[in-house]
């Protein structure tokens, strides 16, 4: 067989993981793969104009479809410029997986020109990560990387390749396996586990499902709504989750947490029996931790050992893939008609309980005399196709879309949970737009966020990728604004955005398109023209400054414990 | 309650995997009472010995994240087991003219092997677990400790499980 390059050898293993888009950016030590992947055209090679970028570009590729997403960048400070983007997709367990170029072998640690320590650097915010120093082991370490980045639960692997292992001579075989004898993901719950949890669920009096980004990752929505349905029993998701649970199903109770809704947190605050399916009591879902849940019998279903019992002490844990645990569950139910009738007569009350909750708190905001940032969400949900995806930023762009966007269906919605990271949802956007072409993808905004990716906006327009940015332009570093207001006296240290971009001609200056609206009356129209435009549009919503986020639970408070409107 | 376990861990003896193992203990709050590692008669991997403490939520936490990363093997956690421990030190005690045969006997006390000599110090060696070395350290404190080191521990499960706290 003839030998080939290490750089080839590389190409040839994304086509063996079926890989056909590349987000990423060139610089000296990844030259010898560019000048291989010139060529390889059943290949995408999206350049974005900034690594971060790439990374997360990625990300919202793999959040959106499903698939792997792949990067690839130089050394040195293409490396370094990832490490937000592989951090918010280690944070979210999104599966991704990062290239980067290397200093040739024999310079590595001589402080060589663009050297970085780039596996050191990375090794905290990845699943786990590689620094190749021999060609022969390049197939099975993309093998590798791609397997671990997309199993049990999912997150960024990076592979740092020096530039001596791209030009290196290599017989190519690509392992039809892996082997890792310290790797291997439990799928399948302990059955006598998943029967003493339906004996709990099925005495309980006060049921609620608690669901997470687990149950998007395993595909697993419509295992839930089957389950829930079946039982009778209301639903709440976290941030991560939205979608995984249909929003228009009258067992919806809206996400929970700390912009919860006042019906989500009371049924966890009183349920006694909490069912957390692929969620992982992150502390902005619990509020205070001795005062989560108090009164449950607490059931945790998830794929990661270290998340069971990790803040939350948990009394029933099933270890296993979120899907495959409620398929189990629903076929042991299956003979179990009697027992669910009584159920689901015992579970009445409570849900009319819960029923008057939503009917008496709903999620509301005050009409104004200028325009509401939850009108024009809720305008954008009117008007956006069904099957839109949306991404945001971060802060009450993020929490309002969150609140008011009623996600129907799983992976229409990326956002940067765990690891908050403003500057995400553009990328984000782009990289779902180059995964589904002919579909809407909306980047719901801030006015700050929106600048810390900006530059993308070529990006958009190179590759044409119609993405439509609406910008909820408070004026403010909107969320920080919220809680100086509110525990800070008012004092508004440094989160007036005194100076931004004029956002309409910042978009033509790119050649994309710009709109801006500064009257409530206006909205509908500015929506309804954005999406039937062709091309990336950037629609500058000017908003009410000083709206705030409600419910809204102080930070260390138990949840219960809302602020209203 | 916190209580010290001694934890073995079977990883691929590759570079950068004690960092990876290190930087977990760091990176979440875990401490590191002691550490040693090298290779097992199987080059290809390596085991380690880490003494920490922690309450039982905690070592839960770390026995996971261990076990969570794709380097590590298997973990041992000690605690329920019955098992011989043993460290080893390097103590350079002084040993003036009024205190040489008081260090000796000491020593001697402690089957402690006396591994270098000058006319002014004695360096000891001594094996033993955490409460022995203790005390010889105390015993030796009044006379001066020149230097020190010690190994960290390392541990091995006894065949004849007598004692198994599990059963209690
Ligand atoms: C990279 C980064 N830096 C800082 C923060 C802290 N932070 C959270 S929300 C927020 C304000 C975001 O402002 P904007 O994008 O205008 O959104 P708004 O809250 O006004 O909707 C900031 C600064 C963050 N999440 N990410
Ligand atoms: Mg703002």
């Amino acid at each position: 067989m003839k030998k080939i390059t290490g750089a080839q050898a590389f190409i040839e293993a994304l086509r063996c993981e079926g890989v056909k888009h590349v987000f990423g950016y060139p610089g000296g030590a990844v030259l010898d793969i560019f000048d291989v992947i010139m060529d390889a055209h059943d290949i995408m090679f999206v350049l974005t104009r900034h690594e971060q970028g790439a990374v997360h570009a990625a990300d919202g590729y793999a959040r959106a479809s499903g698939k792997v997403g792949v990067a690839l960048v130089t050394s040195g400070p293409g490396a370094t410029n990832t490490v937000t983007g592989i951090a918010t997709a280690f944070m979210d367990s999104i599966p991704v997986v990062v290239f980067s170029g290397q200093v040739s072998t024999s310079l590595i640690g001589n402080d060589a020109f663009q050297e970085a320590d780039t596996v050191g650097i990375t090794r905290p915010c990845t699943k786990h990560n590689y620094l190749v120093k021999d060609v022969e082991d390049l197939p099975r370490i993309i093998k590798e990387a791609f397997y671990i980045a997309s199993t049990g639960r999912p997150g960024p692997v990076l592979v740092d390749i020096p530039k001596d292992v791209m030009r290196g001579l290599v017989q190519f075989r690509y392992p039809e396996k892996v082997h890792l004898e310290g790797y291997c993901p439990t799928y399948r719950g302990h059955r006598g586990q998943i029967k003493r949890i339906l004996s709990t669920i099925l005495k309980s009096r006060h049921p609620v499902i608690y669901a997470g980004g687990g149950v998007i990752l395993s595909n697993a929505s419509a295992e839930l709504t089957r389950l829930a349905r079946l039982l009778n029993i209301p639903v709440t998701t976290t941030l991560m989750g939205l979608g995984g649970f249909p929003a228009d199903d009258p067992l919806w109770l809206g996400m929970l947490g700390m912009h919860g809704t006042y019906a989500a947190n009371m049924a966890v605050t009183e349920t006694d029996c909490l069912i957390a399916i692929g969620a992982r009591f992150d502390d902005r879902v619990t509020g205070k931790v001795d005062e989560f849940a108090p009164r449950a019998r607490i059931i945790h279903i998830d794929i990661d050992p270290t998340s069971i019992s990790k803040n939350v002490q948990v009394h029933l844990p099933v270890v296993g893939d979120c899907g495959n645990v409620m398929r189990d569950m629903l076929e042991e139910l299956s003979g179990m008609e009697r027992e669910i009738e009584d159920l689901k007569r015992t579970v009445r009350p409570w849900i009319e309980r819960l029923e008057e909750w939503k009917r008496d708190k709903p999620l509301r905001y005050d009409k104004g005399t200028g325009i509401k940032p939850q009108y024009v969400i809720e305008k954008i949900r009117e008007l956006a196709p069904e099957d839109a995806i949306i991404s945001t930023e971060v802060g009450q762009n993020q929490m309002w879309t969150a609140q008011y966007y009623k996600f129907n269906a799983p992976r229409l919605f990326l956002t940067s949970g765990g690891l908050g990271t403003m500057g995400y949802g553009f990328p984000a956007a782009i990289g779902a737009q180059v995964a589904f072409p002919g579909r809407t993808v909306i980047d719901i905004a801030g006015d700050g966020s929106i600048q810390m990716n900006i530059q993308e906006l070529a990006t958009a327009v190179q590759y044409r990728l119609p993405v439509k940015v609406m910008i909820i332009n408070n004026g403010y570093l909107g969320m920080v604004r919220q809680w100086q207001s509110l525990f800070y006296k008012g004092r508004y240290s440094h989160t007036s955005m005194a100076v931004s971009p004029d956002f309409v001609k910042l978009a033509e200056a790119y050649g994309a398109h710009g709109i801006r609206v500064e009257d409530p009356g206006d909205v509908e129209d500015a929506v309804r023209k954005a999406l039937s435009m062709e091309g990336c549009v950037f629609v500058d919503f000017k908003v009410e400054p000083e709206e705030d986020v409600y419910p809204m639970v102080p930070a260390g408070a138990p949840i219960n414990n809302m602020l209203l409107v | 309650m916190n209580e010290r376990h001694a934890i073995s861990i079977l990883v691929d003896n590759q570079a950068g995997v004690l960092s990876r193992v290190v930087g977990l203990f760091s990176g979440r709050g875990f401490n590191i009472e002691s550490l040693s590692v090298a290779p097992t008669l199987d080059p290809t991997k390596s085991k380690m010995v880490i003494t920490t403490t922690g309450n039982e939520q905690v070592l839960e936490q770390i026995k996971k994240q261990l076990n969570k990363l794709i380097n590590v093997i298997k973990v041992v956690d000690f605690v329920d087991k019955d098992y011989v421990e043993r460290e080893m030190i390097l103590v350079k005690v002084k040993a003036k003219e009024q205190t040489r045969a008081e260090v000796l006997r000491i020593s001697d006390i402690f089957r402690a092997r006396v591994v270098d000599v000058s006319p002014v110090s004695y360096t000891l060696a001594l094996t033993g677990d955490q409460g022995k070395l203790r005390a010889f350290i105390e015993l030796l404190t009044p006379m001066g400790i020149i230097d020190f080191v010690r190994t960290g521990t390392i541990v091995m499960e006894r065949e004849m499980q007598s004692r198994k706290r599990s059963d209690q």
